[in-house]
């Protein structure tokens, strides 16, 4: 086949080489000046670029060579890692992307692809945490299982909302989730098993008496404790991106567009609804348990409080900021939307606030997102 | 003693089946007009409830006001400023979207909602915290045997009567609400019948909000506490009442809200577990209900157009 959109590897190549320059920057700046110089000198590239039309020149070559940038991307990933290893702070906030990532792109299955909503990702998401919190200082399962079952908790508990939610549609669907988002943290708070409003704590994760939660010593070199949690978090990633990646492509992905663009012309096309419509809300689930059940054991710590309803809609917001539908899209807004906060401790009390807005006006003036999903090619590496 | 307790039950349905009725009104107007549901409704309950509370501290430091001055001074405080809000809101973030895809507008009006309580808990003084409520109405009791029908929960009921049934009167009886009839049933049709749209439209989301914010009003007259998470409680509610009336309707909407209170209430005195659980009970009610009849008790009329 001739390539015809020509599109050269070097620019894709230049941005993620600068975006990791970039963070790597953000993530070391100390002073609240610096910060914000980089703020808004990262604001304003983006922008003159886009004025200069070179966005245009990165997306055809993210379009033909995603494969290639993605593996590049990880070695960038890497990078940053490396460049902090004694950091535990940066190493914690790094994870936390990773981990947040992996959950929006559960909700990035159900909303951006089937048009499930889902206005709970923090309550599936505190599910998985809870049951590792529990199963660690239970039983002595392996913790590799523990997370398993954490997803298939979620996705078990996120099934008897499956009969409302196929049931209904759209608004009344949103409801459903909102609903339950509200019953679960009302549940945690007011229970004794599982802590009440204090919480619980959880065990660090150990894998073949490998201790996650001890720091690492390479010749001399002290490596943080959580570029453990790190590496297994990056692989977890990489994994459930390659799966998004690949269930867009496939013809799941082709009936699920379908199903979310037009329900009754899906169905006299002969595509079961109501089986797409679980498989997208139940597989998304198992991924954001998943995410869940990991993230407590790194951070050590279950509370009510950590998923509420406006955790549910910050997930929201990521998927949204990021372009729904695109999991590259997911990855850069998670990066915004959990170092922004934590770098900036001003606007930390003021986050959900902050993202609100964003998300109001990126509605208003620009709905597809940072980085728009883009049309769909049936041959990887084609042009569409 | 069973009788008194009954009573006392019937007389806190009632009380909650009225502030959700009020709420889901303003879900069924809304949707009447503009086909979408206002996610922020509950939200601006709550800043109605805090405006309120600030026309009171207002009046307070200048040394003004007597008890129903007070009483007089915060409800129109409260209704005239969330008529302003609500008409914003539908003139600013809802009508810009109406071509969009119906997920965007669902999202803009949550994350409305979102602003507005994170605005009241952190820009009010202490707005994190429960803030407590003036009792301004009379508390006097009469007693019943040995029930004691209060003064105030009379009054407020009275009230809120009174509302609906002048939301009825305007509806029905006036050439306001003709219109608003006819934009609801009909958008294309009333334009060219000479209907402005959108200050029919406006005037909608006025009249809803003011009444979310006499709900909220109610709310704290009655608990004498009010918190930036009311909204959201009242609103999920409010829209499960909305629903179970079927959407669209006026009648449907009040039923609904009594019907809900009445179900909590019971369900309060039958489940042992519930008291402590009453939230997530009521919200596992909502979830049934949406699993039990997803476009209400009333079955809203779907036509499929391909």
């Amino acid at each position: 086949m001739i390539d015809k959109s020509g599109a050269a590897l070097w620019p894709g190549l230049a941005v993620v080489t600068i975006a990791t320059g970039y963070l790597i920057a953000l993530l070391a700046a100390e002073r609240e000046t610096v910060i914000i110089a980089l703020l808004i000198l990262g604001i304003v590239a983006v922008a003159a670029a886009a004025r200069l039309k070179l966005l245009d020149a990165v997306h055809g070559s993210f379009a033909r060579h995603e494969d290639t940038l993605g593996r590049f991307a990880i070695v960038a990933a890497l990078a940053v890692a490396a460049f902090f290893h004694d950091d535990h702070f940066v190493m914690l906030l790094l994870t936390t992307v990773l981990l947040y990532s992996v959950a929006t792109l559960g909700l990035n299955i159900q909303i951006g692809y089937a048009g499930v909503l889902n206005f709970a990702g923090a309550s599936f998401f505190g599910i998985g945490a809870y049951t590792s919190a529990v199963l660690n200082a239970q039983t002595a399962l392996p913790h590799l299982l523990v997370i398993a079952i954490g997803g298939l908790l979620a996705a078990l508990i996120g099934s008897v909302l499956l009969l409302p939610v196929l049931r209904t549609r759209g608004h009344y669907a949103a409801v459903v989730t909102i609903a339950f988002a509200l019953l679960f943290r009302t549940f945690l708070e007011v229970n004794d098993v599982f802590g009440g409003p204090q919480g619980m704590q959880v065990k660090g994760m150990t894998m073949l008496g490998w201790s996650f939660n001890d720091n690492i010593e390479i010749g001399g070199v002290t490596l943080s404790l959580y570029m453990n949690y790190f590496v297994v978090s990056l692989l977890l990633l990489i994994g459930v991106f390659v799966l998004t990646q690949r269930l867009e492509r496939s013809w799941i992905g082709l009936n699920l567009d379908a199903l979310r663009l037009d329900e009754t012309a899906a169905a006299c096309f002969g595509l079961d609804i109501a089986r797409w419509k679980t498989a997208a809300f139940v597989v998304g689930n198992f991924l954001i348990g998943v995410a869940g059940a990991l993230f407590a054991m790194v951070g050590g710590f279950v509370a009510p409080n950590n998923y509420t309803f406006e955790d549910s809609l910050i997930l929201v917001s990521i998927l949204l900021l990021g372009g729904i539908g695109n999991p590259w899209g997911v990855v850069v807004a998670a990066v915004i939307v959990v170092v922004l906060p934590e770098k900036l401790q001003a606007i930390a009390e003021y986050r959900f606030l902050l993202y609100a807005l964003m998300v109001i006006a990126m509605l208003l003036f620009r709905p597809s997102g940072l980085l728009p999903r883009s049309v769909r090619r049936y041959f990887p590496g084609q042009p569409s | 003693m069973i009788v008194e307790l009954l009573a006392q039950y019937v007389m806190n349905g009632l009380m909650l089946g009225m502030m959700y009725a009020l709420v889901a009104v303003g879900f069924t107007l809304f949707f009447g007009v503009l086909d979408v549901i206002q996610f922020s409704h509950g939200d601006v309950l709550t800043v109605g409830a805090f405006t309120a509370l600030a026309a009171f501290v207002g009046l307070h430091t200048l040394g003004l006001g007597s008890r129903w001055l007070d009483l007089v001074v915060i409800v129109l405080a409260a209704t005239l400023a969330m008529a302003l809000l609500g008409m914003v809101i539908a003139r600013y973030f809802i009508m810009p979207l109406r071509a969009a895809p119906a997920l965007n507008t669902l999202l803009i009006t949550l994350m409305l909602g979102t602003v507005l309580r994170e605005a009241v808990r952190l820009f009010y003084p202490e707005g994190a915290n429960p803030k407590p409520f003036p009792a301004l109405l009379p508390r006097d009791a009469v007693a019943l045997g040995a029930f004691n029908l209060r003064l105030d929960n009379v009054l407020m009921l009275a009230a809120g009567a009174g509302v609906i049934v002048g939301l009825q009167f305007v509806l029905s009886r006036t050439r306001l609400g003709l219109a608003i009839r006819a934009v609801a049933q009909d958008e294309e049709t009333a334009r060219t019948m000479g209907i402005n749209f959108t200050a029919i439209v406006l005037i909608t989301f006025a009249i809803g909000s003011a009444m979310a914010a006499f709900a909220g009003v109610m709310n704290g007259l009655y608990y004498n506490e009010i918190n930036f998470g009311i909204g959201l409680y009242l609103g999920v509610v409010g829209f499960s009442a909305a629903i179970i009336g079927g959407l669209g309707s006026v009648y449907g909407a009040i039923l609904g809200g009594f019907l809900f209170a009445g179900l909590q209430t019971v369900g309060a005195v039958l489940l042992p577990f519930a008291s402590a659980y009453k939230d997530v009970f009521a919200f596992a009610v909502v979830i049934a209900i949406m699993a039990w009849r997803p476009t209400g008790l009333i079955r809203e009329k779907i036509s499929e157009r391909v």
